[in-house]
């Protein structure tokens, strides 16, 4: 239907392609723009190239409501001088305004001697999301049927759902990086986001759900995650909250089922470990390399290289190819997530943590997939060891404030532990505890990892990125639980 | 037809006048391509920010970027599409595909455009742009982040690291035309100092707090030195937070959270919500749910401050509105989409992002001040929490279920005493809104939602 010209695959080459051919950015456009960057003096340039397409359907009322999308595209231009920053960009990718916005963020810098020309050499990227073809070349009929499917599953999962909203939001990035080290990297980024929301009604007792999924695939997601499944979690959800009693109110026991729990992770630990923070002395993980910040069962794994997954990117936004980092093994802290300025700060190699939300923005240290190691317990011997607790299944997202630590994470399904066993479900509730203490207070790890289905988006400072986060069962020996009844 | 058409004409700058004209052409052209009805809307401005930490320059940034959104509405069916690329031949071809992506969408009788209500208040009225915000270079916007974070560390030796202090602006054009003959635009500024500092605690941990000033005109802006010694208050206060146990408990909110509140609320009385169901106000129009003291209102109309503005996301007029009086509840803030939906008139509160469809949103959301002041209300508590601050976001808007982690300062016979963290407050907005027991004269807007300091007579309080 679009009639842009279509691309020949889709791939780190084709994304080079696009640049060169549609605006004329080549090696020596390239050279020259990183010239001006550092005209003033200045340590390190870069330049990144986003072509973005977004597209998506929401639906509402078993009728299409609104299609929309749109295509931007744009240059950011960052030059550092020691640990300062100069960042300029455009959406108009004419020489001209490349230029300005080069000589912008050259800004930063005072000095008159120039570094001379760049010349960058293309580096080989992996190729983690290799697709055949993006949802977003694919006719709209076959994903109106996704969505139909999806919307009949949940009111016929329950009498009481009166009403399904079902979005379907679909991304192609092409991204370009080029640095004054001589790199030249590019990439092909799909994304595909699949949500279902419910809302069950009886009587005048009203309660929403959402469920949902994605990653960095085409129409391929449906084979694995058919849309009647997630319909029916969403309705499954909505339903069983109606039946939610008070939830506890106090510190208790709580136990955090596989997958979605990671959460956890991401805000106890991984925030607080991104080196930015460290750097600055203002994290409470700063000058711990080395020391016990969780239970020797913990071992949390921040990997960018999980095929597919939201979270996964085959490089960095400075170039620099993604990674698994182990951040915590066996309890012990091992390292930060670097960005580039912090990896020269530490000494270390860049670890493929520098990530932006887009050209316009500047770079920092962010997460990718952030897990927890399995381990050798059995979900059921957690779940019978705890007499009175919580057992929280799933999650709707979370806060940290990482100076002191403290976290938050909201459960959208969770159950009373009663005497060993999973009673009855309560309201939605929070979760407050404090990173290092948290993670201490893990007693048992169960054998079961899943990795969450593709919907989370993290932000930091203004900027969100696609993050992906996995878990095992855990027990957590002792939380506080924001509920109402003590 | 242009309502305020020649009134604006002369206030126009070069600038707004040239995306008026893209913006017309691009209606125009819509509708040649087969369009029924369709609107533009063009949002264009300019950034430009300082950051220093430790008295170092850590950021410069500087970009002006603008962005196209044409809605169309065909047979019923409507779309949506985005682009930065306002070249003819990229504009064309734009809006061929626009309107092609409608053949996706199901007819939805109560899509489309208003059809009344339309009209702009002069914006020079509305005092939303500072001509001298621009007069601004990078040397100055540094002077006063570094004395923002000077002030800081001068005002307590406790104060030992800063996560940076800022100076920022942006300006911004707002033009939106359609093919019922609206066309309105508007100009914009605002402007910030802003720092954040650390104070060392035991166990490794840091106790952090912020401070900012911010305003559409750069003389209105507090002093850095202001800002920065507030900061180092708030953080050297939270020196020695614990835990504390778990009851309910008398709870004062301090501005910078009741504006939380103040923003449930007027979600909760969102006109999507109601169509949907999906809020714990349904069916409650016109009831007296609220302490007497509730009065909350949605005000575009206040000449300079944060969120005013001359017309809504649709085009419509800008109007107050009252949202409760004296704890009933008036009305639910509708654009028109919502209003048709639930047999209602639009309130004029849509809000618009280039790349979407109208949506219900606030401008100036208020809860207007009340008798006493901050120092009564905190002195009316023998043992309680006063709220400083929230953490994530468990709302639950359709139920009413309010839960977040939170830190404060516990209130003992009527002083504050401890700081208090790592706790969670929960309760239920209904009972919360019934539980308002003082509302104090404090208002201060710095930001476009604001509430002044208040009083609820319990809430749970999840600690140890």
């Amino acid at each position: 239907m679009a009639k842009q010209p279509q691309l020949q695959d889709y791939s780190a080459a084709a994304a080079r392609a696009l640049f060169r051919t549609r605006y004329g950015i080549d090696e020596r456009a390239l050279s020259e723009l990183l010239d001006v960057a550092l005209s003033r003096g200045g340590d390190y340039a870069d330049l990144y190239f986003e072509h973005r397409q977004t597209s998506s359907i929401s639906f509402e009322e078993s009728k299409v409501k609104t299609a929309s999308g749109g295509i931007t595209q744009g240059l950011g231009v960052r030059v550092l001088a020691g640990d300062s920053t100069g960042y300029a960009y455009t959406e108009n990718l004419s020489m001209e305004s490349m230029r300005q916005a080069a000589a912008t963020a050259a800004k930063i810098c005072d000095r008159r001697d120039r570094v001379g020309p760049v010349n960058v050499a293309e580096a080989a990227t992996p190729d983690r999301y290799h697709i055949d073809k993006p949802s977003i070349e694919i006719p709209s009929a076959e994903k109106l049927s996704i969505i139909h499917r999806a919307d009949e599953a949940a009111r016929a999962y329950d009498p009481s759902i009166t009403r399904v909203n079902v979005s379907f939001v679909e991304e192609v990035k092409h991204v370009l990086v080029a640095t004054s080290d001589g790199r030249l990297s590019a990439d092909f980024q799909p994304m595909l986001r699949f949500n279902v929301q419910c809302l069950s009604e009886v009587g005048s007792s009203r309660q929403t759900a959402v469920d949902g999924g994605g990653g960095r695939l085409g129409m391929e997601y449906f084979v694995e995650h058919p849309p009647e499944a997630v319909a029916r979690e969403a309705a499954r959800q909505a339903v069983t909250l109606q039946k939610g009693v008070e939830a506890p109110a106090g510190y208790i026991p709580v136990v955090l089922g596989a997958g979605e729990s990671g959460i956890l992770l991401h805000e106890a630990v991984g925030h607080g470990l991104e080196a930015d923070f460290n750097r600055k002395k203002t994290s409470n993980y700063s000058d711990r390399i080395g020391q016990p910040v969780a239970s020797e069962l913990c071992t949390v794994i921040d990997d960018g290289t999980i095929d597919h997954s939201r979270g996964t990117i085959n490089v960095d936004d400075e170039g620099n190819v993604a990674k698994k980092n182990v951040l915590i093994a066996d309890g012990v802290l091992q390292g930060y997530l670097q960005d580039r300025i912090s990896a020269r700060h530490f000494g270390v190699a860049p670890s493929g943590n520098g990530r932006r939300e887009s050209f316009r923005n500047y770079p920092m240290p962010r997460m990718t997939n952030t897990y927890m190691l399995p381990g050798e317990s059995t979900p059921d011997d957690i779940v019978r060891s705890v007499k009175k607790g919580l057992y929280a299944k799933a999650f709707s997202g979370g806060q940290v404030n990482i100076s002191n630590g403290d976290f938050v994470f909201s459960v959208t399904e969770g159950y009373l532990i009663e005497d060993g066993q999973v009673t009855h479900p309560v309201k939605n509730v929070n979760i407050i505890g404090n990173g290092p203490d948290t993670l201490s207070k893990v007693t048992m790890v169960a054998n079961d990892f899943k990795l969450s289905d593709g919907r989370w988006t993290c932000g930091k400072d203004g900027q969100s990125v696609p993050v992906g986060v996995g878990m095992p069962t855990v027990l957590v020996s002792g939380i506080t639980v924001g509920g109402t009844k003590q | 037809m242009m309502a305020g058409g020649s009134a604006l004409g002369s206030a126009l700058g070069a600038q707004d006048a040239e995306l008026l004209t893209v913006a017309e052409d691009v209606c125009r052209r819509a509708r040649k391509a087969g369009a029924d009805d369709a609107d533009v809307l063009i949002g264009a401005g300019t950034e430009f920010s300082v950051t220093v930490r430790k008295q170092e320059v850590e950021n410069i940034v500087e970009a002006s970027s603008r962005a196209l959104g044409l809605r169309v509405i065909k047979d019923g069916r409507v779309a949506v599409s985005y682009s930065s690329d306002f070249t003819p031949d990229a504009l064309a071809r734009f809006v061929e595909e626009a309107v092609e992506r409608a053949e996706i969408s199901d007819v939805d009788e109560a899509a489309g455009l208003p059809d009344e209500g339309y009209g702009q208040v002069d914006p020079a009225s509305l005092d939303l742009f500072d001509p001298d915000i621009e007069d601004m270079d990078g040397d100055r916007a540094i002077d006063l982040a570094r004395r923002c974070e000077q002030a800081a560390f001068d005002h307590d030796p406790r104060i030992t690291n800063s996560g940076g202090a800022s100076y920022g602006y942006n300006t911004g054009s707002r033009v939106l035309v359609n093919t019922r003959g609206f066309a309105g635009a508007s100009r914009g500024s605002g402007c910030s100092i802003s720092v954040e500092v650390m104070a060392d605690d035991a166990e490794g941990k840091k106790r952090n707090d912020y401070w900012y000033t911010a305003d559409r005109f750069f003389r209105n802006l507090e002093s850095p030195e202001e800002v920065g010694r507030k900061a180092a208050e708030r953080a050297v206060r939270k020196i020695g937070a614990g835990k504390v146990p778990t009851r309910e408990v008398p709870v004062v909110w301090d501005p910078m959270v009741s504006r939380t509140l103040v923003g449930l609320l007027a979600r909760a009385a969102s006109g999507e919500l109601l169509y949907r169901r999906s809020t714990f106000l349904l069916d409650l129009e016109g009831q007296p749910i609220a302490s007497r003291l509730l009065n909350i209102v949605d005000d575009p109309l206040m000449p300079g401050k944060l969120g005013s503005r001359s017309f809504d996301g649709e085009g419509l007029i800008s109007v107050r509105n009252e949202l409760f009086r004296e704890g009933t509840f008036v009305r639910f803030l509708l654009d028109t989409y919502t209003a048709r939906k639930t047999d209602r008139r639009s309130t004029h509160s849509a809000v618009r992002g280039v790349g979407g469809t109208p949506s219900v949103g606030t401008s100036n959301l208020i809860m207007l001040p009340g008798p006493s002041t901050p120092e009564e209300i905190i002195a009316s508590v023998d043992d309680g929490l006063y709220l400083t601050e929230l953490l994530g976001f468990g709302d639950n808007i359709t139920t009413g279920d309010f839960s977040r982690g939170a830190g404060g300062l516990w209130i003992e016979h009527g002083k504050l005493t401890y700081p208090v963290t790592e706790i969670n407050v929960s309760g239920n907005l209904k009972d919360m809104m019934r539980d308002l027991e003082m509302v104090g004269n404090d208002l201060d807007f710095r930001s476009a939602t604001v509430a002044p300091t208040l009083k609820m007579a319990k809430l749970m309080i999840s600690g140890l």
